[in-house]
């Protein structure tokens, strides 16, 4: 059973960015702000947290550091959209071409360099226990933080006075700046989490994942968080759901097509046989199939459609200009 | 009024002959990639070869580039500012800038073409390109000594003639020390997505494979392997840094010495529009230093090393194809031409070639 407990553990590794950066901006479109600078914010993050650990020789430091800029960076959008009202899609794709362009500007010096990881934890015994001991007791620091966080925000949201102001912000910023609530203040805070999430998601990237800077290399998984809100209809604990969905989905895919047909000898007729024709799938379409089934899920939730506008944050995305 | 005008048009006309004379003292060499140069892999080495350039030759050259250019239509636009610009010399380095690059060569007659990986060629228009199979033979003789459990993982990109040719050459090179040795392929279908590379890596581990050979960018998978303890072989630079007890040895792209002659060559008056393949005898294809192997593996690697650098090819027959075909006769070398558009796999390569 050591190949299911290391595939879980791939699995794991591969949605906890996904999954920090979404339930980040998850918390900015429920206050009904869109943006769309999720990459770029994830790559500064990356980039703070590789070249802070490196130098201070601290990883610890490198995710602070990395949470810092991330919300520094979203208080740019935060100024443009909020203060002085500028189209938020538009900003925000600046922000992921600023983000971009910028980090790989200052991590010149970072290429080709070995830097820091963050150390997995390690709880003598505990940790290793077959099957469940490196899953529950052994991972990073980040993992165990990324569930918290989830369980957080899914609190904050629904059983809070403070998460009902936020929600109602985003439903109707209108009626709740009549109701006297301050709706740029609480917007300015929201962005600034999301800030710190994306944050917090590429300094994984770059400490744990794959430790080590290159430019551009979130590959797109700012995107991709992006896409998760909207396919968890705006919920935490279906972020969390859809994150490990399609971490498993291109885990599962690499194992298929590394996988010897001759090993799954053992299996029944026509199981397999099955798995042959998994196999005899080209890889491009393997490529594909976590996207594939995020557009699945999403047509699937979108056939109700009473459902999925009650959860949409109605103000999302629209300016806000209070009255005078 | 018009004397004013004059006195102007007189400083104009003056200011832009001391321009172009100031231009002429320095021959502008110019570089168009396809990635980002911090990418620690292929646009990188290519840049590294430019600063070569700029070391060797000094003052006769003024160099520049452009980064992140998209391959199709799109590097048009690059490759005809670079022109205007009054670039003399130009090289694109990727495989899809071919068209783009050709048309606006036949643009601009007095400029020089360089391009990297294709087949297209013109009157201004040079190609250029490295046998890198010739060292990936020599990976597939040091994994099949080297592994235990005779599986290696293999992390590729696109099934491009130049991956292809890849696999192959690995693999006839692991096949002459263990016939029954055997590479797990894994299409991550992108030259570069560092976390991508790294779960490739951890799936092919998790299967058996303990040795991780890759035609992708990034040094992520390289890490995976020193993580756990296993074995893997370097792309495009020396990534010894990153997996000092994993790193076999790298194979690492030298462009430097190419790009001199071609620059030195236009200064001197004598480019031509030649057609240059080079590999290891040239420099252009190098091994990193072999590391964390016995001595007598070591030996062998440095001595198949030294026999293709002497001319031997690695795709010498007898070689049969994939479904047990006969592809080259005993003593026959695969023309270059057939290796340049190579679309299917040798003998004992378990994987379908998608297509």
């Amino acid at each position: 059973m050591g190949m299911l407990e290391a595939i879980l553990l791939t699995i794991a590794t591969a949605s906890t960015p996904l999954l920090i950066a979404a339930v980040g901006e998850l918390v900015v479109e429920r206050s009904g702000v869109l943006n769309l600078g999720v990459e770029g914010m994830m790559v500064m993050g990356a980039v703070t947290g590789f070249g802070v650990a490196l130098s201070t020789g601290s990883p610890w430091l490198g995710v602070l550091a990395a949470i810092l800029v991330g919300a520094l960076f979203s208080l740019l959008f935060g100024f443009l959209t909020l203060t002085l009202v500028t189209n938020q899609v538009a900003t925000g794709l600046a922000l992921t071409l600023l983000g971009l362009g910028f980090s790989g500007m200052l991590g010149v010096g970072f290429v080709g360099l070995p830097g820091e990881r963050l150390p997995n934890l390690s709880i003598p015994v505990l940790s290793d226990l077959p099957l469940v001991g490196k899953l529950v007791f052994g991972q990073d620091p980040i993992f165990y933080l990324s569930i918290i966080l989830t369980a957080g925000v899914a609190w904050f949201l629904f059983r809070t006075r403070a998460g009902l102001t936020l929600r109602s912000i985003g439903d109707n910023h209108g009626s709740a700046h009549a109701l006297g609530i301050n709706v740029i203040g609480i917007r300015y805070l929201s962005v600034m989490f999301g800030g710190a999430c994306a944050g917090l998601a590429g300094a994984h990237l770059s400490l744990v994942y794959t430790p080590q800077w290159v430019e551009n290399m979130t590959a797109g998984r700012g995107w991709i968080a992006l896409a998760l809100v909207v396919f968890a209809s705006w919920r935490p604990w279906r972020v969390l759901a859809g994150a490990y969905l399609f971490g498993a989905i291109s885990i599962a895919q690499l194992h298929i097509q590394a996988i010897d047909l001759d090993d799954l000898a053992f299996l029944p007729g026509p199981l397999y046989w099955i798995a042959g024709l998994v196999k005899s799938v080209p890889s491009q379409f393997l490529s594909s199939l976590p996207y594939l089934a995020t557009v699945i899920v999403l047509v699937l939730i979108s056939r109700n459609k009473r459902l999925t506008m009650m959860n949409t944050p109605a103000s999302l995305g629209r300016p806000f200009v209070p009255d005078r | 009024m018009k004397k004013l005008m004059l006195a102007l048009a007189t400083t104009a006309a003056v200011f832009s002959l001391a321009v172009s004379a100031q231009a002429q003292e320095k021959l502008k060499a110019c570089w168009v990639y396809v990635g980002p140069v911090g990418d620690f892999g292929y646009s990188y080495q290519h840049d590294q070869g430019r600063l070569q350039v700029e070391k060797a030759l000094g003052d006769k050259v003024e160099t520049k580039f452009l980064e992140n250019v998209a391959e199709g239509p799109d590097a048009e636009r690059a490759f005809e500012r670079l022109a205007r610009e009054g670039c003399k010399i130009i090289f694109g380095t990727s495989f899809g800038f071919m068209d783009a690059e050709l048309k606006v060569a036949s643009k601009f007659p007095d400029t020089k073409f360089e391009h990297a990986t294709g087949f297209k060629k013109s009157d201004n228009m040079a190609i250029y390109n490295a046998r890198f199979y010739e060292g990936r033979y020599v990976l597939g003789q040091i994994a099949a000594k080297m592994s235990k459990s005779g599986t290696a993982g293999y992390i590729v990109s696109f099934p491009i003639p130049e991956v292809v040719m890849g696999i192959n050459s690995f693999m006839l090179g692991a096949q002459s020390i263990n016939p029954n040795f055997k590479a797990k392929i894994v299409w991550v279908n992108s030259w570069f997505d560092p976390g991508k590379e790294a779960d490739a890596a951890k799936a092919l581990f998790d299967q058996g494979a303990d040795i991780i050979v890759q035609h992708t960018d990034s040094t992520a998978a390289l890490q995976v392997a020193e993580e756990r303890g296993l074995k893997g072989f370097g792309q495009s630079s020396d990534m010894i840094k990153f997996a000092p007890k994993a790193q076999l040895t790298s194979l690492v792209d030298d462009w430097g010495p190419y790009y001199i002659s071609r620059v030195q060559a236009l200064l001197d008056g004598k480019w031509t529009s030649t057609d240059t393949w080079a590999g290891i005898k040239d420099g252009a294809v190098q091994l990193a230093p072999f590391t964390n192997m016995p001595d007598d593996v070591k030996a062998m690697a440095e001595a198949t090393t030294k026999k293709i650098a002497d001319g031997w090819n690695p795709f010498t027959g007898p070689v049969a194809k994939q479904d047990g075909s006969e592809w080259l006769k005993d003593g026959q070398v695969a023309p270059d031409g057939e290796l340049l558009g190579m679309n299917f796999y040798v003998k004992g390569v378990d994987d379908k070639l998608p297509q």
